[in-house]
């Protein structure tokens, strides 16, 4: 197979491996932080692409729609986290599974009331079509572009925050070890509720992005979480380091499978067995992937220092 | 232990106020038994149950569908066969255990006459038989499961849809004729998917560059998509229902496909997905038994009030469910109200005697319809609005399914 392609799926998978950071990020932030097992992290990133459709529409302009959007998501986060999730704290992973369920049925008919059943369409900017040419006779979507770009700055902006700021320092420090950091007079709930206000912002974003590619429907966060939580038990749960790594490989693994596994098992099999065998197996690998990392490290590749 | 003896005392509670609940029944029951007038009357009042997918992604086609059944309703003044009727609207999740459950609810709880509607073909293949044996006639009004048509059809079951494979099959026709070759085939990886593969290559006969299985509700095709350019074939043809269809169009039409590659589709672009799609659409070719703009009187009576009263233009699932409730209308007149008369009933809905969206049509001898098949396009809608599906020719004229022959029944 030629080399661009190859190259070009690589990409694929890349673009796809930072769209499940920017779910994961947010995610593993609250699991590992909060100990919350947040399964409505899907209804955050649906309901951060619906409400950047409402606020495109209502102010009429791309960019500030998106802002206006993310920012609506970032307070919609931190009133679930201080109306529902606040409570949870003390329970059981079963309770918090439970209820944040509960919250996937409230928010997907909740959607379906407003804005109705039917898929949205979030129209990109004119700036944003078009293709780019990376390599001869590539033709990649400018868009896609973007959002690799945009992952990778979110990445390397979140770093920052948590290794090199009092912030960060904060989080780092709840997340090792919660009784010890409000014995020492810092206000837990206050980061709690900040926390998950940019965990959702994160989903919020990663549904943004999603908004012009995939379909803006109820129910739509359910459809990548699956995903989402693979990463971050690849990744070492709590870990943003290792949610990074963990979306990535998830991203490239998944790509490369679909796109070469195929042709890959026609070189050893009858094509009709590898036509049977190759889909199916392309689905399963990232649960291979996954299997094999909790088998040899339980702990995922990059596991928070400290633990709970 | 607090609550252990709480929950204790409050389900004693609840069991004793249902025996009582259940005994005040009883009594009422006995009371209307004693005061019924004579036994041969007819019921008084009919009890559709009808499944569909409210919730979830999919539920945009449960809608469509319970919105044509309302229509029908209202042309019938709310009374179908004469006789006062109750719908019953279940919701099956899409999965075939919660549909199974809405229904025996539905015929043990409710007591329904008569069961309708499912989308999906495995809810169907876990409902009808458990519908069927209990005597209750099924009229399923979308799912096109082959064993149905074919080896497993039965008295109690009637279609007012199509067989799985028949829709592919017109545009795997319409292909053939056009003289287009060099096709690569891609569709979701489960039952339908390869049921929609077959149906296309039983009357497409010309080269086929490859076929991709994808997963079931993947929601990024790049990687596919950069296989597809890489393969450079000459037409593409897909299977992609519902959202799956929304985000494969979106991403076709973002990669700069449309307009590279001509693509034909089967239950792809309909108008569930318009809305979300708009001019991505625009120049795809579909097949179908039936578009809203079918020059038949019924259906057109069927649209224009459906987009009086919802203000949305109704797509294929709404009219064959309208058709479903027509359906069951004609039967019932047939036997005058007496809808305890199955057999009667069969019968009667076998003659196809009602006024469908379709036109004129017979019922196979599996009850499946035999019917036309046309060639859609979706053109520019009028004065800047949403693109709309318009009718170029008619591919197949009075199309059986391929599955009848297995049907033993004898009518």
């Amino acid at each position: 197979m030629p080399l661009t392609l190859v190259l070009e799926q690589l990409l694929n998978g890349v673009q796809f491996g930072v769209m499940l950071f920017l779910m994961a990020a947010g995610l593993t932030l609250v699991f590992g932080i909060m100990n919350l097992v947040n399964l409505a992290h899907g209804s955050l990133y649906m309901m951060g692409a619906y409400l950047t459709v409402a606020a495109v529409q209502w102010s009429g302009n791309y960019l500030a729609g998106v802002a206006l959007g993310l920012f609506a998501t970032l307070l919609l986060g931190m009133l679930v986290e201080v109306v529902a999730l606040r409570t949870l704290y003390d329970r059981d992973h079963l309770d918090q599974v439970l209820a944040t369920f509960g919250l996937i049925l409230f928010f997907n008919e909740l959607v379906a009331i407003l804005w109705g059943r039917t898929a949205l369409d979030l129209a990109r900017p004119d700036w944003l079509q078009g293709h780019i040419e990376l390599f001869a006779g590539s033709r990649y979507p400018l868009y896609r572009a973007v959002v690799i770009g945009v992952g990778l700055a979110v990445a390397a902006a979140l770093w920052y925050v948590v290794t090199r700021t009092r912030l960060g320092m904060l989080v780092r420090a709840g997340a090792s070890n919660r009784s010890m950091i409000a014995a020492l007079g810092v206000n837990i709930r206050l980061l709690y509720t900040f926390v998950f206000g940019i965990g959702a912002a994160l989903a919020g974003l990663a549904g943004v992005m999603a908004g012009p590619i995939y379909a803006v429907q109820p129910g739509m966060g359910e459809l990548i979480l699956i995903q989402v939580f693979v990463v971050i038990v690849i990744g070492g749960i709590g870990s943003i380091r290792g949610a990074f790594a963990g979306a990535l490989i998830v991203g490239v693994v998944d790509t490369l499978g679909r796109a070469f596994l195929k042709p890959l098992l026609g070189t050893v099999l009858s094509p009709a067995a590898a036509d049977a065998a190759g889909p199916a197996l392309a689905s399963m690998l990232i649960y291979l992937l996954m299997a094999a990392v909790l088998a040899l490290r339980p702990e995922g590749l990059f596991p928070s220092r400290g633990g709970q | 232990m607090d609550t252990g003896s709480g929950t204790l005392i409050d389900s004693a509670q609840d069991s004793l106020e249902e025996n009582f609940m259940m005994r005040k029944t009883f009594f009422a029951v006995a009371i209307a038994a004693a005061f019924a007038a004579s036994p041969a009357m007819a019921q008084q009042k009919l009890k559709i149950g009808f499944i569909t997918t409210l919730s979830g992604p999919a539920g945009i086609i449960g809608k469509h569908m319970k919105d044509s059944v309302e229509v029908a309703l209202d042309q019938l003044n709310r009374k179908v066969g004469g006789l006062e009727t109750e719908v019953i609207y279940g919701d099956d999740q899409f999965k075939p255990d919660v549909g199974l459950q809405v229904a025996e609810e539905m015929m043990k709880k409710n007591g329904v006459d008569i069961m309708s509607g499912i989308i999906w073909s495995n809810v169907m293949m876990a409902v009808q038989p458990a519908v069927n044996k209990a005597g209750v006639i099924m009229v399923g009004t979308n799912a096109g499961a082959s064993p149905l048509a074919g080896a497993g059809c039965n008295e109690l079951y009637f279609s007012t849809s199509w067989n799985n494979d028949q829709t592919p099959e017109a545009m795997g026709k319409f292909m053939q004729e056009s003289g287009v070759t060099d096709v690569y085939l891609m569709a979701p990886n489960y039952q339908a998917g390869k049921d929609m593969v077959a149906g296309f290559k039983r009357y497409y006969k010309g080269r086929i560059v490859d076929e991709v299985f994808t997963r079931v509700g993947q929601p990024d095709y790049q990687a596919e998509l950069s296989q597809l350019r890489a393969k450079n074939p000459k037409n593409v043809f897909v299977f992609y229902p519902g959202g799956m269809g929304v985000a494969f169009m979106k991403q076709w039409s973002e990669g700069g496909f449309r307009g590279q590659f001509p693509l034909y589709s089967v239950f792809t672009v309909d108008e569930t997905t318009i809305p979300a799609l708009k001019h991505a659409v625009l120049g795809q070719y579909e097949t179908k038994f039936w578009s809203p703009d079918l020059k038949v009187p019924a259906s057109q009576k069927f649209v224009a009030d459906f987009q009086k009263k919802n203000g949305y233009l109704p797509a294929f699932y709404g009219a064959q469910s309208y058709d479903g409730i027509m359906l069951i209308d004609s039967a019932v007149r047939a036997v005058k109200g007496n809808v305890k008369d199955t057999k009667g009933m069969v019968l009667a809905m076998r003659k196809a005697n009602y006024n469908s969206i379709r036109g004129k049509f017979t019922f196979n001898v599996n009850h499946h319809p035999i019917q036309n098949f046309y060639l859609l396009k979706a053109v520019a809608g009028a004065g800047g609005k949403d693109p709309v599906m318009e009718i170029q020719k008619t591919v197949f004229e009075n199309h059986k399914d391929s599955y009848y022959k297995d049907c033993k029944m004898k009518w």
